[in-house]
């Protein structure tokens, strides 16, 4: 069930810090996400979870996707976490550390135990899985097709360097690999893949660098730890001028096509068939274009 | 007698005289000409080679008469770091002067330490652009028999002029001066800057003292003051702390919050018909106001616009944009930071200008009426786009009124940024505690949660929407915000008035009522 949220840009927020939770909405990240792990020190996690879930309950984050961070269930939190935040069924939970398929199994059989308890349905709050270990790189493709609540892998690119035991470069080069493997995972399943987050919040043209890249390689988004990296990421992840208009060729030919029961037909020369329809799809819904209107 | 906002004037008040309800940001400037009296400025003489320099301030002070209920008048271009101002009143307290009326075009923090001389009788009236800190909380709590006069820059040299400001001594602190009293603070250990606010005094003032740490050779250049209306020089050890008189609210903030209105804001300007070529520009000190001059810049870049000129209240960005090319000029009354005092030296488009041709409304047309874009902050604006600069929510004097009812009223496009709320109290609400700045001046409301047209503008509010702007109804904005932080306590204050805000015609906009504090725990 993939979801309808852009996910180009998701902005984390420490759960225990009530004035940014409370603007969190405002900087147009397509996604917020609400931090009980590893934003909040140990003796904080009971008042993050406590502040967290009352600002789900209160806080308008417009139309930002909103996903809350959980500790992992092997922790003293992660069970209190779940209890405190599925009932109130943010857009996502994201799950920290996700290693093997079993994991999210004990995981998603926890959270339909309390949906049930609430007479909630299983089917509208979604699942992040990150990926932070290299255990959990391993076995991606088995994590992303496991459920289809599932809808997005993400990466964490510190906690992963941490466990190669290497060292965490503004290039990332020492996590290219996982990064392409976890996309591929994505990918496969058709759901979204979240690059890590670029740490130099005063580099632009780094930051810039590595989002380029991170698309180039088939992220669909970035992870952001200030307001400020939002729209770099969203100018890089937005389509340019030219893109839309071919876009918009394609998209309107293939209505005109399909309306005559045409399935194949040409524009500029160029066979256009349904895999470029659905990228011009793609590209027409990242410049916020209304496909209705081209009927 | 109520005024044109609803709010009830009293048309006489003790100390100060008749007052004239407000009737409108240009009702009372319509005819093109005024028939009040005006003060005409005081005829001196004085004999050739005359000494001006006086071994001490106190002996200078001596000099010039001082008598019990005098006007003194000082700049506030020394910010935080002043120590001038209070120096003379402890002078002027030791030589048994009572019941002075102080006339500062403004206070700052740097000023608590006059509490003492409000308690004992040494200052029972003040004129003042702002007061802040325990000296503001001291007012509010009704520490003065007499209500303050709270006015903007462009007001007081008007009040100058007619003569409501009467100023029988001037003390003008400069960084550079000579012996004959030519004085700037553009050059000299102590910096400051343009000396904008204190031309009117030195022209006017009855006796006019100009006090330096650096006494330079003949002439002292450039001579912002002049010889010929200065009476006496000192030169003492140092005239402030010249770290906190170049203050630090002049760098561009890094708060993500205030960015994000910043490039809101810029985004609003560059979509409107006044973003051409040619136009001018003005940008309040700090938050978020200041960052909006880094996004409009980028977009003048972008877009290839080369502005007329810059007002202000100058900060180093402004300075940068100067001599990118991006803007011919520009008119310096106030400078915030020290860098800008070696552009005043060096670029001869960098005019200093004094407070009445910057924003007096009594003259043939002041620089704010030729401003296109004024981006400014507030501590509190309404549904009515009515705004408070003066008070804080727990009604007590805080802020300042400054150029802020000034470039309101003469900007085309008049852009007021601020968060919708702080913390967890509304700025955007239904009624403003005090009016400074009224609705009909302001244009656009720039918040986190979205903008707000004045309806007095609807072509306006039309662009901006087809630009793809957040647009908000401010009442929408302020229930929104009550939703969050919920509904304040009323403001609790007594009967009695304890300031009144004088709009920059003279006429009266608001007062501003006693709270209940008590005094004592100031000092």
């Amino acid at each position: 069930m993939k979801k309808n949220f852009k996910r180009r840009s998701m902005l984390y927020i420490p759960g225990n810090n009530p004035a940014m939770l409370q603007q969190g909405g405002v900087y147009g990240a397509d996604s917020i996400l609400l931090d009980l792990e590893d934003a909040v020190a140990l003796n904080q996690k009971d008042a993050a979870r406590i502040l967290v879930r009352n600002m789900l309950k209160s806080i308008n984050f417009y139309n930002s996707e909103v996903s809350v961070r959980v500790n992992p269930l092997n922790t003293p939190f992660g069970k209190a976490d779940l209890e405190a935040i599925v009932p109130l069924q943010p857009d996502s939970i994201r799950i920290p550390k996700t290693e093997t398929a079993e994991q999210l199994a004990e995981l998603i059989e926890t959270i339909e135990k309390i949906e049930d308890e609430h007479n909630l349905t299983h089917d509208k709050m979604t699942i992040h899985a990150m990926i932070e270990t290299a255990l959990g790189v391993q076995n991606v493709f088995e994590i992303a097709k496991f459920s289809k609540r599932v809808d997005a892998i993400t990466i964490g690119g510190q906690d992963l360097t941490a466990d190669m035991n290497i060292a965490s470069t503004k290039d990332g080069g020492g996590i290219d690999f996982a990064r392409k493997r976890i996309i591929m995972a994505a990918k496969a399943n058709n759901i979204d893949a979240i690059d890590t987050v670029f740490v130099d919040i005063d580099d632009d043209e780094g930051l810039k660098k590595d989002a380029a890249y991170a698309k180039k390689i088939g992220f669909t988004g970035k992870a952001v730890i200030n307001p400020r990296q939002i729209e770099p990421i969203h100018d890089i992840y937005s389509p340019t001028d030219e893109e839309i208009r071919k876009a918009t060729k394609v998209y309107k030919a293939f209505v005109k096509n399909t309306k005559e029961g045409i399935g194949v037909f040409a524009v500029d020369g160029k066979m256009v068939d349904r895999p470029v329809v659905q990228r011009a799809e793609h590209i027409l819904s990242l410049a916020d274009i209304d496909l209705q209107s081209f009927e | 007698m109520k005024n044109s906002l609803g709010k009830e004037i009293p048309e006489y008040i003790e100390g100060i005289g008749k007052l004239e309800a407000y009737q409108g940001a240009w009702t009372k400037l319509n005819k093109g000409w005024m028939n009040e009296r005006t003060l005409p400025p005081p005829i001196k003489a004085q004999k050739p080679h005359f000494n001006k320099k006086c071994n001490s301030l106190e002996e200078a002070i001596k000099q010039c008469n001082p008598y019990d209920g005098m006007t003194i008048s000082f700049h506030h271009h020394l910010r935080g770091g002043d120590y001038l101002l209070i120096n003379t009143v402890k002078l002027l307290s030791k030589l048994g002067i009572k019941n002075i009326c102080l006339a500062s075009s403004s206070l700052t923090t740097a000023h608590d330490g006059l509490l003492p001389y409000l308690k004992d009788g040494t200052i029972t009236k003040i004129f003042s652009s702002g007061i802040r800190g325990k000296l503001g909380q001291a007012i509010s709590y009704g520490i003065l028999d007499t209500p303050v006069t709270i006015h903007s820059h462009g007001g007081r040299a008007r009040a100058i002029q007619t003569g409501r400001i009467k100023i029988d001594l001037a003390i003008i602190a400069a960084s550079a001066a000579d012996s004959e009293g030519n004085a700037t603070g553009s050059h000299g250990k102590s910096a400051f800057g343009s000396i904008g606010y204190a031309m009117i005094d030195s022209w006017y003032a009855s006796r006019v003292i100009v006090v330096t740490d650096n006494m330079v050779e003949y002439p002292c250049v450039p001579p912002s003051i002049r010889q010929n209306y200065v009476d006496f020089v000192v030169k003492i050890d140092s005239i402030g702390d010249a770290k906190k008189i170049a203050s630090g609210t002049t760098r561009i903030t890094k708060s993500p919050l205030d960015l994000r209105i910043a490039q809101m804001a810029a985004e609003a300007i560059t979509n409107s018909a006044f973003f051409k070529e040619g136009f001018s520009f003005q940008v309040g000190a700090g938050g978020a106001s200041l960052a909006v001059a880094k996004f409009v810049r980028k977009e003048m870049k972008k877009q290839d616009i080369k502005g007329s000129f810059l007002l202000g209240g100058v900060t180093s960005v402004l300075v940068d944009m100067l001599e990118e090319g991006l803007f011919k000029s520009i008119f310096d009354v106030q400078s915030f930071d020290a860098e800008v005092s070696s552009s005043i030296l060096n670029n001869t488009y960098h005019i200093e200008i004094p407070s009445g041709l910057y924003a007096n409304p009594f003259n043939a047309g002041c620089m704010t009426n030729k401003l296109d874009v004024v981006v400014l902050g507030a501590l509190e604006i309404d549904t009515n786009f009515n705004i408070n600069v003066i008070t804080g929510n727990d009604g007590n004097i805080r802020g300042a009124s400054g150029g802020h009812s000034d470039t309101a009223s003469g900007a085309q496009l008049t852009v007021v940024v601020c968060p919708s709320f702080r913390g967890r109290i509304p700025i955007v609400k239904e009624k403003v505690h005090t009016v400074v700045t009224p609705g009909e001046s302001v244009d656009i409301l720039v918040t986190e949660r979205g903008i707000c047209v004045n309806p007095n503008k609807p072509y306006l509010e039309k662009e901006l929407i087809k630009a793809g702007l957040n647009i908000k109804n401010i009442a929408d904005l302020a229930k929104e915000v009550e939703a969050i932080t919920g509904t304040p306590k009323p403001i609790e204050t007594l009967d009695r008035i304890v300031g009144i805000v004088e709009y920059r015609d003279g006429t009266i906009i608001d007062t501003i009522k006693q709270t209940k504090g008590d005094i004592d725990s100031l000092f």
